[in-house]
């Protein structure tokens, strides 16, 4: 790719858990205010683990028409609330926009869920017709289907006639959707990507396939202390929603127009374990590896990171893997540089966290505040690095890094930079 | 730089393997019939193009079968063969530099089918362990990752039918950044009878209950597709490389590629389509003379037809390039479907034999193309593949022979 194009992030938009928005957002995680709660959308008693961390998103409120709300997931509202305020944070306005220079990465683990749970149940008659009826499919079940109907909708939304698609991998496509977009920005055409992920994954389906092997906290009568990441008594992640995307521009574009930049993306890569689909090998070593690329790309030594924005999803396993990754990529400075998660706070929204936490990392540079890792108060032993516990930090911030590790083994690191 | 594809693997309704698939379509053998694996006299739908001699057991491991759907199974044996195929040793590379990029659609649809059955019909409690990886998006990717200890960069690429060439396009993008190998293509599989409901509403399925006429893409009798399943994996690298390592033989260069996105509907801009297929030529540095070959999309929906003749039309002149759609013969396989084209346009180069395209007979007002209606032997140094998706994703690529020396 060309190492002349240099991409920026002008624009942000947040949907997390609480409420949307990116201001609500950067308050909440940066005072440790945990979203994490017992399931309200629908009945979670009949399983293992009851709670999730939960929007307060009414589409109306947030202003799709009725006919929007009707077609899109709601994975996919997220995506295009998000949108519009990224877009208009970003002060883009669409006559600015050359359509075909303009383009669309959403990333997202597992699409619209919800909607086909709910329709699979009726078509089915509740699980009892395996030869489904179809006289009773909404119409837009095609859309629930098929996950590039995230991408369509964004890019309708803002017009854009160049690259458009969707990055699905797992827990990953949130980080892996925005180093897409920048990798099509250097390479030169495209000047403008909207970029970012959105999942809701808080369906009865997707609760009970991560209760089948226990990946989620059952510390059901204290949801809002359930998500414990670096904490020696973790027992999981609990389930977000939420997405978050960004207006990427190549430098030049936005300097001219003078925008607001909020940061450069200087460096991604992604790497495979090739491991285990759900397991994590301790040494962190891929992680490390993509960490390490990241770097060279941005032509950047490990003590140039001031920041870094962990997985942190709470299993003994995720902690001590990017544990060892950061002290393998980073050396003696992994032990000088603060590590945090925003996860006890939003939860996991599989592939929409990754851009939630891309903006968590841009907002975190622009403020110069490091936000907390809520709910660790008993440090695990095991875990020897600077977890940030309870309280943000004030600290001038150059280069921050954020990763992102999935089923499937898939890592991703990605580095932004003050400009 | 140029990127190379060198090993191919094949799952498709009318042919498992390279060998037996391509001999097969050559010859116009469809894989096209009435739905066999359930009972559809009640759907709108009556014909598909259903693989029905693959036995995954004869080609994996017993244990990764209770934790696969039936796509992912055939991504690993496509994948297996691919790599064969490319006389490729991965337990001799530096795993790091290998990665894997494959386009998907829908997921493990099936597997999923029977998890919601569990939950809704049994309860919770009898979900799968294996539900929570073996339906998403990136199974396909994180399965041939695992399996052949390939440790670099991976993706997985949504754009419905365009998303074959999207991933294509990416490991290109990954090869030129230095990655040394990269398995790419994409497999799909949604013919369950919970995959074809959730295709209903799309209003583009046909109706016809004739295998023989249900998918005639630019006809004046067509009405819609035929839904079917597999794909291909295609073995991506660097071309000097593979010559540098030994590879027993480069299939054809990946010489250009571009992605568009059309207008909403309702929109007075036009589809854009066009400029995917420009740009992609651009990107290869061709001129529309240079191209042979043209693999269409062939949406067999009359408006998208349309629009795709009037931009190989604008592109290359009425009926000046050979057009052909063997997808006639197995239906429109999604994510797996434009990397079925892609393989087939090697294919076409290395043999000089245009494949043909089944069962369409006049043609509808609008669509003048040179339309392939039997096998025709001529030289293919470049062909163009066309991949549109549902909701609006253009893609086009440009494959060409190696250049002789």
């Amino acid at each position: 790719m060309s190492m002349n194009r240099r991409v920026v992030i002008t624009g942000i938009g947040v949907v997390a858990p609480g409420e949307p928005g990116t201001k609500a957002f950067w308050e909440r995680i940066t005072e440790g205010r945990t979203a994490t709660r017992t399931v309200t959308s629908f009945d979670p008693s009949p399983f293992r683990s009851r709670i999730a961390a939960e929007v307060d998103f009414d589409p109306r409120r947030e202003g799709l028409s009725a006919q929007e709300a009707r077609r899109m997931d709601r994975s996919v509202q997220f995506a295009v609330v998000s949108v519009r305020e990224a877009r208009a944070d970003s002060g883009i306005e669409l006559r600015d926009l050359s359509p075909d220079r303009t383009g669309v990465s959403m990333g997202t683990a597992v699409g619209a869920t919800i909607n086909l749970d709910e329709e699979y149940r009726i078509l089915s008659d509740g699980g009892r017709r395996w030869v489904v009826d179809p006289a009773y499919a909404v119409p837009h079940l095609y859309d629930y289907l098929v996950p590039s109907a995230m991408a369509r909708e964004v890019a309708w939304d803002v017009g854009a006639e160049g690259p458009v698609g969707v990055v699905s991998a797992g827990c990953t496509s949130g980080l892996d959707s925005v180093g897409h977009a920048v990798e099509l920005i250097r390479e030169g055409t495209v000047d403008v990507m909207f970029a970012g992920a959105a999942d809701a994954p808080i369906s009865p389906i997707t609760v009970a396939c991560f209760d089948a092997i226990k990946a989620t906290s059952n510390r059901n009568d204290d949801p809002e202390h359930a998500l414990r990441p670096f904490d020696r008594t973790r027992n999981g992640f609990v389930l977000g929603e939420g997405g978050a995307v960004l207006v990427l521009e190549e430098l030049q574009h936005a300097v001219n127009r003078r925008a607001h930049i909020y940061a450069e993306i200087v460096g991604f890569a992604s790497r495979s374990n090739a491991y285990h689909m759900t397991g994590l090998r301790p040494d962190g070593r891929e992680m490390a590896a993509a960490i390490t690329a990241a770097l060279d790309q941005a032509r950047l030594v490990p003590e140039a990171i001031g920041y870094v924005n962990a997985h942190g999803t709470a299993t003994r396993q995720n902690d001590r893997h990017e544990t060892a990754a950061f002290k393998e990529a980073l050396g003696a400075h992994a032990y000088a540089t603060p590590v945090s998660s925003i996860k006890a706070v939003v939860g996991h929204s599989l592939g929409g966290i990754g851009s939630i936490e891309v903006a968590a990392t841009a907002l975190a540079l622009e403020h110069g505040v490091v936000p907390p890792t809520a709910n660790l108060t008993e440090p695990d032993p095991e875990l020897d690095l600077d977890y940030v516990p309870l309280t943000a930090r004030t600290k001038r911030l150059d280069v921050a890094l954020t990763v992102g590790s999935g089923f499937g083994g898939f890592q991703s690191a990605m580095l932004l930079a003050r400009v | 730089m140029q990127t190379a594809v060198t090993g191919i693997g094949v799952v498709a309704p009318n042919g498992v393997g390279i060998g037996e698939f391509w001999a097969n379509t050559l010859d116009a053998r469809s894989g096209i019939t009435e739905i066999q694996r359930f009972d559809a006299s009640a759907y709108p739908l009556r014909t598909a193009g259903e693989v029905n001699d693959f036995e995954p057991s004869r080609h994996l491991p017993g244990r990764l079968i209770p934790q696969t759907d039936r796509m992912t199974q055939m991504a690993l044996a496509a994948a297996d063969w691919a790599l064969t195929d490319a006389a490729v040793d991965t337990s001799r590379a530096d795993p790091l530099t290998m990665g894997v990029v494959t386009a998907n659609a829908a997921g493990g649809f099936e597997f999923g089918q029977r998890e919601l059955e569990n939950l809704w019909a049994r309860g919770p409690e009898h979900v799968s362990a294996y539900q929570s990886f073996a339906w998403f998006y990136a199974v396909n990717t994180g399965q041939i990752s695992i399996r052949h200890g390939l440790r670099g960069p991976t993706g997985v690429l949504v754009a419905e039918q365009a998303g074959g060439l999207d991933a294509i396009g990416h490991a290109r993008r990954h090869a030129r950044h230095g990655v040394q190998l990269v398995v790419t293509g994409g497999m799909e599989s949604t013919l369950c009878p919970w995959g074809i409901a959730a295709q209903v509403p799309n209003g583009r399925l046909s109706d016809h209950d004739d295998p023989r006429r249900a998918y005639v893409p630019f006809d004046a009798e067509a009405r819609g597709y035929v839904p079917g399943e597999g794909g291909a994996i295609l073995i991506v690298e660097d071309a000097a490389k593979a010559w540098e390592r030994g590879a027993p033989r480069v299939y054809g260069l990946i010489a250009g590629y571009r992605a568009t996105f059309d207008p909403r509907p309702g929109s007075p801009r036009p589809y854009r389509v066009e400029e995917a297929i420009r740009g992609a030529l651009a990107d290869a540095d061709l001129a529309p003379g240079d191209i042979d070959l043209v693999f269409a999309d062939a949406a067999g929906v009359p408006e998208l037809d349309r629009a795709e003749a009037a931009a190989l039309a604008a592109v290359f002149g009425p009926c000046a390039v050979p057009v052909t759609a063997p997808k006639t013969m197995f239906g429109r396989l999604n994510g797996g479907g434009a990397a079925l084209d892609a393989a087939m346009a090697l294919l076409a180069i290395r043999d000089g034999l245009a494949p043909p395209t089944v069962n369409v007979g006049a043609l509808a007002e609008g669509c003048e193309i040179d339309l392939v209606r039997e096998t025709r032997r001529m030289p293919v140094r470049a062909a163009l593949v066309v991949a549109r998706g549902y909701g609006g994703f253009n893609s086009a690529m440009v494959l060409t022979a190696q250049p002789p020396g």
